[in-house]
């Protein structure tokens, strides 16, 4: 019995011990910031390896948590994400007074991401989906000297309070039609009641608001340019990718009876998130809030992908498309924030016209950038394109090509502003550019393993195997 | 023959080109990359006739499958017919040459031939593909490098062009996406596979609502109207090599594409649309050539007989008849080479008088013998003078267009033959205006073509006279593969012919 508790709560007890270390190391005489980061990055990745090991399904707690071969693949995806954020923002992260203070907050709201993924129950998830989020607010307001990054938590914790108000509320009238919170019993008393139905948008409001989904997207750019850009990046790919998980199997698995309901609701707000995001995003001149609207664009097609509905014997189902495709996510978002960190934290430089002609000085930068832009983009051979074409066909299964021209149109606005950037790195002419930038040796490895994972996550097709076999 | 060679080769010659040390080690990797896939074509060819004199009587050869994403039931299905081998030695002829014309880029020399043989790479890869993910694939993985080469080593109002290129291709090829699922989805076994789903045949509604969409999507590529407005823009502002890669080869995709993916999966969609095919390329052809007369800048005429040239293409798709439609294959054989060695001959002028307006120059020919030479040679071809091989092309098209005896057809076709009376006007004022006269001023001290230029241009040269002089060798190679498209088109139900 303690056994069986060990090893399927693995994953959440290792950030656990690691969260008690880095504790224990701040109330002693502490560290140097190298050394700790050096040994912290250690850590992080003995727990990603530790993710591949031991995976089997189980439940417990009468049901309140649960996990299986596909959640201990999601957990070490976000595992992944947190190990290269941890090397690609090693400059900022080493200059931090309190270095410690972020890895805690950053590894608690892991902690809570984890325990999402696995809850069996609304009540549970609730919980947990608090302590994903609260500690993000406080690592928005990292940048202690910079007012934006206090205005950015800010903001960011209001409108928190406010999706998490709408969410409970949500919950509570489920529990008031249904009599129950649990995952497993909640199927069984759906009868698609119009009360049940308001109380489901009550909770798909509260998902949409956390993933940015237009027209619950408004936090998002502020609380993107305010926050240190290693927040942003952990906001904006592990955040949004554990959220897009639950979603996930909430939706199939709780409120699959009612997919003819969620089909069009995703679908409306698939296209205005994707026109939405892409739009907004042509006329950002700050890289960051660039990202962000891209970023909202990308849970768009992410939207599609999850239109598709639960695992049926006719057409293909969104799971294994959606997972693979945060994956790739992580690699290509996680690249061009890591890049754009590396220039922000040595120049001060954060606009898009300030990469005019950096290729002349910064070939290696300028090729991971393009790079993982391409693979935002979708452009074959990066792993972008196979993400997307996935989710377009999962999505397609349904026969609405309607909605699928839309996407894949909208692929064609988001290449144009990827390809600004590219522009200005590459064909614009600048006297002055940004000077060549000494990369970090950590942020280097951070920037090859992401570019790695980009070409080779499409053409090995043995990963997308993999999630497949686990569905 | 292995023909994941002909991806492998371009590759490994693209990642070599990136480790070596200077331009210089760059451009002889380049050179030597390309010198081996101009080989391996003709090797290619070679084994080609062997296997089929040893009475193999399958439809594609060198066949090799294996799963890639089996979930998606997507597999790496490669394999050739005459028309994929015609496509793939034009490949090779503009591959080489274009390397050879740009020995003087001095500007990033090493990224410049690793986007060139990149941009070979999707060609050949398009080309031998036999599964519908894999073509779509290779078809995207040639528009960076297009973008790139534009907007780095272009002149003009180059980035301009560059996003105009990038953004109307990638609307193409979002179409085609979109035709591509509805296909994927209109058979129960959920295939991307040609040859099955040819097997299988799809229902006419797929067929009516994928046929266009596959069509104007690889049109795009292809410069069919109103989506030709990228081809001026983009072949004026690309560098030399760059405007030969995008009207030699890119171009062609489309038209390959139109063949292979959307008339030969879809016949009935053909047969629905032939109409509409015929009115838009025959609009084309007349709008190309009467744009180019109008043009003072070489490149831009060039661009714009490109798009006349290429509504031959479309235009025999779209008279269905077999005749039209070999005829089509060998006009994209013939124009690629043609347009090719136009564009090196225009960059060649280019770099010595630094000008490209027609009514600035004159009397080079006294210079300038050789590229003079090559210009007429080119011009003729243009304007289909028998013995060269645009006579050759635009012949077997008229030929196949006029079996069809309603007015339409008839109508089409000499509304079409009209279009080279104007090319030989347009044609032949500007090489006169170029070439003859007296010599212009200043330009008494301009060389004539240098090693390089003189190789590639004969390669060309050789190409446009052996289809020229003796065009049964490409039309016996082509006509099988247009006789599977054929038999597709007989097998409709009576009624829908009409």
């Amino acid at each position: 019995m303690v056994n069986e508790f060990l090893i399927l709560m693995k994953s959440e007890l290792i950030v656990t011990v690691i969260i008690f270390l880095l504790l224990l190391i701040k109330l002693g005489k502490g560290m140097k910031n190298e050394s700790l980061l050096m040994l912290l990055q250690l850590l992080l990745l003995l727990n990603f390896i530790a993710g591949f090991f031991l995976n089997r399904a189980g439940v417990l707690f009468d049901g309140m948590y649960q996990t299986s071969a596909m959640i201990f693949l999601q957990k070490n995806i976000l595992n992944l994400a947190v190990y290269l954020i941890s090397l690609l923002f090693a400059d900022w992260l080493k200059k931090s007074e309190h270095m410690p203070e972020f890895f805690m907050l950053m590894l608690a709201a892991l902690l809570g991401m984890f325990f999402m993924i696995s809850s069996g129950n609304l009540l549970m998830f609730f919980l947990s989906l608090e302590l994903a989020t609260i500690p993000v607010a406080a690592m928005a307001n990292f940048d202690l000297e910079k007012r934006t990054s206090s205005e950015a938590a800010m903001k960011m914790i209001l409108s928190s309070a406010f999706s998490s108000g709408i969410l409970l509320f949500g919950i509570s009238l489920v529990y008031g039609v249904t009599g129950t919170i649990s995952f497993t019993a909640l199927p069984e008393t759906l009868n698609g009641s119009p009360l049940q139905v308001m109380a489901f948008v009550f909770l798909f409001a509260a998902f949409a608001f956390k993933l940015s989904v237009v027209p619950f997207h408004l936090w998002t750019a502020d609380v993107y340019e305010g926050a240190p850009m290693a927040a942003t990046s952990f906001l904006s790919v592990v955040s949004k990718g554990s959220i897009a998980f639950i979603f996930m199997s909430t939706l199939y698995k709780v409120f699959g009876s009612m997919g003819e309901i969620w089909y069009n609701m995703l679908m409306i707000l698939s296209i205005a998130t994707m026109i939405t995001g892409n739009l907004f995003a042509l006329r950002q001149q700050n890289i960051k809030r660039f990202l962000a609207f891209s970023s909202i664009a990308q849970v768009g097609f992410i939207l599609v992908g999850l239109s598709s509905g639960a695992p049926n014997e006719t057409r293909p189902d969104g799971i294994a498309p959606v997972v693979y495709f945060i994956l790739v996510y992580v690699f290509s978002n996680l690249a061009a924030f890591g890049i754009a960190a590396v220039i922000s934290s040595q120049t001060g430089k954060e606009n898009i016209d300030d990469y005019k002609g950096l290729y002349k000085t910064n070939k290696f930068l300028c090729w991971m950038m393009a790079l993982a832009l391409f693979s935002l983009a979708g452009i074959p051979p990066t792993a972008g394109f196979f993400g997307k074409l996935f989710l377009l066909t999962a999505g397609a299964g349904k026969a609405n090509y309607m909605f699928i021209t839309v996407a894949a149109l909208n692929m064609i606005v988001s290449l144009y502003y990827y390809l600004r950037v590219v522009r200005a790195m590459f064909m614009d002419n600048n006297e002055q550019p940004i000077e060549n930038i000494r990369i970090n040796p950590s942020t280097k490895l951070g920037l090859i393993i992401c570019g790695a994972g980009i070409v080779l996550t499409g053409l090995l097709s043995w990963i997308y195997d993999h999630i497949q076999s686990l569905n | 023959m292995n023909l994941s060679l002909l991806i492998l080769l371009p590759l490994l010659t693209a990642v070599i080109i990136l480790l070596v040390r200077n331009a210089r080690q760059a451009k002889i990797v380049g050179l030597i990359g390309a010198t081996l896939q101009f080989g391996m074509s003709f090797f290619l060819l070679y084994a080609f006739h062997q296997e089929r004199l040893k009475g193999s009587l399958k439809q594609m050869l060198f066949e090799q499958q294996y799963n890639w994403f089996p979930s998606w039931h997507i597999s790496y299905h490669v394999g050739v017919d005459g028309i994929s081998i015609a496509m793939i030695l034009l490949t090779a002829f503009v591959v080489i040459a274009g390397v050879l014309v740009s020995w003087n880029v001095t500007k990033m020399t090493r990224e410049f031939y690793f986007l060139l043989i990149l941009l070979s790479l999707g060609a050949y890869g398009f080309f031998i593909s036999l599964d519908l993910f894999v073509l779509f694939f290779f078809l995207e993985i040639a528009v960076i490098p297009k973008y790139l080469l534009i907007g780095i080593w272009g002149s003009g109002k180059k980035e301009y062009s560059a996003n105009k290129l990038a953004l109307m291709l990638m609307g193409g090829s979002a179409l085609v996406l979109v035709g591509l699922l509805g296909m994927y989805f209109g058979t129960t076994e959920h295939t991307f596979d040609m040859m099955q789903l040819s097997n299988i045949g799809l229902s006419p509604e797929t067929q009516s609502i994928c046929f266009p969409l596959l069509f104007v999507g690889f049109g795009v590529f292809t410069a069919i109207f109103p989506f030709h407005t990228w081809v001026p823009d983009g072949h004026s502002s690309a560098p030399t090599a760059g405007s030969m890669f995008l009207a030699g080869i890119s171009m062609k995709l489309g038209g390959y594409g139109c063949l292979r993916a959307a008339t030969y999966l879809m016949p009935q969609g053909a047969k629905e649309y032939s109409t509409i095919i015929i009115v838009v390329s025959t609009i084309a052809i007349l709008y190309g050539a009467f744009a180019t007369m109008m043009q003072k800048d070489l490149k831009y005429m060039n661009a714009y007989s490109s798009v006349s040239h290429c509504g031959f293409v479309l235009l025999g798709i779209g008279m269905l008849t077999k005749t039209a439609m070999t005829g089509a294959v060998m006009q994209m054989v013939s124009h690629g080479l043609m347009t090719a060695l136009f564009f090196a001959v225009i960059g060649m002028i280019y770099e010595r008088t630094h000008t490209r307006n027609i009514n600035e120059m004159g009397g080079i020919l006294k210079v300038m013998p050789f590229i003079s030479t090559i210009l007429f040679i080119v011009g003729l071809c243009s304007l289909g003078l028998p013995g060269l091989s645009g006579f050759v092309a635009e012949m077997t098209v008229f030929m196949g267009s006029w079996e069809n005896p309603d007015p339409l057809h008839r109508i089409a076709t000499i509304a079409a033959c009209l279009s080279i009376v104007v090319t030989a006007v347009y044609i032949l004022r500007a090489v006169g205006r170029v070439a003859m006269g007296p010599l212009k001023q200043g330009y008494e001290s301009l060389t004539d073509a240098t090693w390089n230029e003189k190789l590639a241009a004969i390669i060309l040269v050789a190409g446009i006279l052996a289809i020229g002089t003796a065009p049964f060798w490409l039309s016996d190679l082509i006509n099988p593969g247009t006789e599977a498209i054929m038999e597709k088109l007989r097998l409709l139900p009576v009624e829908i012919i009409k």
